[in-house]
């Protein structure tokens, strides 16, 4: 099953697009994406947990959590819910934050549009992350996936290679 | 990785300078040609790339050819992969997710 995966880094824009396809109906993926107890089933890379505190899925509405390390370490983040067009579109604002949802002002938020589009039996999910500057993303790399997260640089080497030809 | 970098690369022609030295190590003068830019243009844009170390000199002869720092490209793909696999990661546990979600509802 080969699904379609876009990743794009329009540095211009200081955007980062991912667009993906899901072999599910649209009424699955967008609960998969704005209920709070799904979300924290795949919103955290492994061994990471996300944990809901507590969520809000409405305009004006927030979602506070925390991804959860392996050794109980715990990052708080949150969404700020900015538009809600139902199976369509959501925009949120995320930030770092303590567990009160008290706002760390010393990390850029960044602005998110997520988009949903039904496409025969499948679903294809757009986001675009507007930052900053693009030098944030490191930041936020660095805060939210330092400890535990283990990333597969195995292969890396022999595409850059092939890249650079 | 400073923030200087993608500042460098966040420019077009800068970019399309750094995929021409991918190919080869190139004179200012044979670049601005490619490009069909003045020596003085390119002159700039080498400078800041020059001083990311993105690129490097290098005296052949009578000439300056520029040729680029593999490693310091490496170094931001590298960086930005890492974010890119977080959402390979993050989607391959929605498909697991949303494969469950089917399942409880054909039961």
């Amino acid at each position: 099953m080969n699904n379609l995966f876009n990743f794009i880094v329009d540095k211009d824009n200081k955007k980062v697009r991912v667009e993906r396809s899901f072999n599910a109906s649209l009424d699955l993926v967008w609960a998969a994406w704005t209920e709070p107890e799904i979300l924290d089933q795949w919103w955290a890379p492994k061994p990471w947990k996300s944990v809901t505190k507590s969520m809000n899925f409405e305009e004006g509405g927030r979602r506070l959590y925390a991804m959860v390390g392996p050794e109980g370490e715990e990052h708080w983040a949150l969404a700020d819910y900015t538009s809600i067009s139902p199976k369509t579109n959501f925009k949120f604002k995320d930030a770092f934050c303590d567990s009160q949802g008290k706002i760390n002002e010393d990390f850029p938020r960044s602005d998110w549009d997520v988009n949903f589009t039904e496409s025969g039996e499948s679903t294809i999910v757009n986001v675009e992350i507007t930052h900053r500057d693009l030098a944030d993303l490191e930041k936020i790399i660095e805060m939210g996936f330092k400890e535990g997260f283990t990333i597969a640089l195995d292969g890396l080497d022999e595409i850059l290679s092939n890249k650079s030809k | 990785m400073r923030r200087d970098v993608f500042q460098a690369i966040a420019d077009p022609t800068r970019r399309a300078i750094i995929g021409l030295l991918a190919e080869q190590a190139m004179t200012p003068n044979a670049m601005a040609e490619q490009f069909d830019s003045t020596r003085q243009a390119v002159s700039k844009h080498l400078r800041i790339l020059s001083e990311c170390e993105l690129v490097r000199q290098e005296q052949k002869g009578r000439e300056i050819f520029y040729k680029l720092q593999i490693d310091k490209m490496k170094e931001i793909d590298r960086w930005l992969d890492q974010f890119r696999q977080i959402w390979e990661n993050r989607f391959d546990q929605l498909d697991e997710t949303l494969t469950k979600m089917k399942e409880k509802n054909d039961e």
